[in-house]
């Protein structure tokens, strides 16, 4: 096998099942199989399992990036957008736990809640900023768009940003487990200001080197 | 989404079925040498209490299960998950309790659990349980009104508030290891909230000695208002002319007052406190308005006739 069918045959797949497993979990848990349990709040277990996942895989959605350039692996760029829709997957899910589970469907509650409490209001920010990521995820979409696409898709860090805000406000106290989140995120959005420094910084050096090259003088 | 049936009482496991051989085992060995050590003298874990239901104290609504109760709890200092206490709890020993009693009283000094309950005879009442995460339980307690205890100390006039401290253990009771609150946990009532006849002082449920998770040996429950007031494990009281500084306002003054009462039209800053999720109630009903004192109003309201509750929350 090559590379890419490796990766098409063999790693997607691979990759594909474990995005779902935590959901498999879940499900598990709610049925009662395989001793899963949800314990005695199983809402508030679904609601934050769902958006703890759904952090974990933007975040390593973004760590794609440093660790193919890290490793000198290029060929993990083909699983990025796997993982960013198994993100935007369980944004949904986290999402709809909430108002139909825990608000039972009570829209004026929704609003309210979006309006009133900030750190639903930067949550719900982030999905909304997550669908035209996931709109334009696809080839076709990324070809249309050219360097449009790029621009766009920045926006992840800002969504990665309000998520993490989002765990770390909603906490009432013990905000260790969102301070590692904010800390992984902190590495990933650094080695991403570095590599633009450097690059702003060759650009220079090379364009320098052009205005003095031999034969001007 | 499934659908759970509601749950009919006649399915709701006997307590019987949670204690498991250990604790028995436990039990037994300890009755055994009880003419020894004068510690056996408590009982353990899940030992059947002597009580009589008080049906002047109930809700009609069915009390959530021992399971429930059990392993949904917020308890600091044995972690800040749900089920930590649960898990961690077991390893606090509750034999040879003590309680210290000080500040503004007549009779002053340490007590023993024996001494505490001494007299003492324990009720059943069914509260409501409200917690300030906007999740309720409705809880079948086993204690004595505080106001019986409290009256034995002979409470000077100087005696405007009460304060209660929960043990300070941190090898038993690795939460305190890590400054989530400023440890240990306190917690006060205004002297005449203190003695309301709804004020219980708790040592059972389902009829049964604490399980150390729900604050055994000793802890209060104070049902209008939300959970973090009824504090667990208690080691010391205290009588005070100024108000305590109690743990989760200290820790957090703008999100948690001293008061606390229950109200469903003072949000909490991060959230709403309108309605409550009934933890154990079937899927899309389990959602349900909160009463103001957690429908204890007829009793308590009196007591804050004039005041600014949004002010004082």
């Amino acid at each position: 096998m090559n590379v890419t069918q490796r990766y098409r045959y063999l790693y997607k797949p691979l990759v594909f099942a474990a995005a779902l497993a935590p959901l498999a979990w879940l499900i598990c848990g709610m049925l009662g199989w395989f001793g899963a349990s949800l314990g005695a709040d199983p809402v508030k277990k679904l609601e934050h399992e769902c958006g703890k996942t759904a952090l974990q895989l933007l975040l390593l959605t973004l760590s794609i990036t440093p660790l193919r350039n890290l490793l000198g692996l290029p060929q993990l760029l083909r699983l990025r957008r796997m993982l960013g829709l198994f993100a935007f997957f369980y944004v949904v899910l986290h999402f709809t736990v909430y108002l139909v589970l825990d608000l039972e469907l009570n829209f004026a509650t929704l609003g309210a809640d979006i309006v009133k409490r900030p750190y639903i209001t930067i949550g719900f920010t982030g999905l909304l900023l997550l669908i035209p990521l996931a709109v334009t995820s696809t080839n076709a979409m990324q070809r249309r768009l050219g360097r449009r696409w790029q621009t766009l898709h920045r926006l992840v860090y800002v969504i990665a940003v309000l998520g993490v805000w989002h765990f770390y406000w909603q906490v009432k106290r013990d905000v260790r487990e969102p301070l590692v989140y904010a800390g992984i995120l902190a590495v990933l959005l650094f080695y991403r200001l570095l590599r633009s420094r450097q690059r702003a910084a060759a650009a220079l050096t090379s364009r320098s080197g052009s205005a003095t090259a031999p034969g001007r003088t | 989404m499934p659908r759970v049936p509601r749950i009919a009482p006649s399915e709701i496991t006997p307590p019987e079925v949670y204690f498991n051989r250990r604790t028995l085992l436990a039990g037994a060995l300890a009755a055994g040498v009880g003419s020894l050590v004068r510690a056996a003298e408590t009982p353990a874990t899940g030992a059947p209490l002597d009580y009589k239901i008080n049906p002047q104290y109930s809700v009609n609504e069915p009390p959530n299960k021992y399971e429930e109760i059990t392993t949904y709890n917020n308890f600091y200092e044995f972690g800040t998950d749900k089920e930590d206490p649960s898990h961690y709890a077991r390893t606090l020993p509750t034999y040879r309790w003590s309680v210290s009693v000080d500040g503004e009283a007549e009779v002053r000094g340490h007590f023993t659990l024996e001494d505490i309950l001494k007299g003492q005879s324990l009720e059943e009442r069914i509260y409501r349980f409200r917690c300030v995460e906007a999740w309720s339980l409705v809880v079948p307690w086993v204690g004595f009104p505080l106001s019986n205890l409290l009256a034995r100390f002979k409470p000077t006039s100087r005696a405007k508030y009460v304060e209660f401290t929960t043990l300070y253990d941190p090898t038993r009771m690795p939460g305190q290891r890590v400054p989530v609150l400023n440890w240990p946990y306190v917690e006060g009532l205004r002297i005449d909230e203190a003695m309301h006849p709804l004020t219980l002082m708790v040592v059972g449920l389902y009829g049964r000695v604490l399980p150390n998770q729900d604050g055994a040996p000793l802890r209060l429950i104070v049902p209008w208002k939300y959970g973090f007031k009824s504090i667990k494990s208690i080691v010391k009281i205290r009588f005070t002319e100024n108000q305590p500084r109690t743990a989760w306002n200290v820790a957090t003054p703008n999100e948690y007052g001293f008061y606390a009462n229950v109200n469903p039209s003072v949000d909490h800053p991060r959230w709403s406190q309108a309605t409550e999720r009934r933890i154990g109630a079937p899927f899309l009903a389990a959602r349900r308005p909160t009463l103001l004192f957690n429908g204890y109003a007829d009793q308590v309201a009196p007591l804050y006739q004039g005041m600014d509750l949004r002010r004082y929350f």
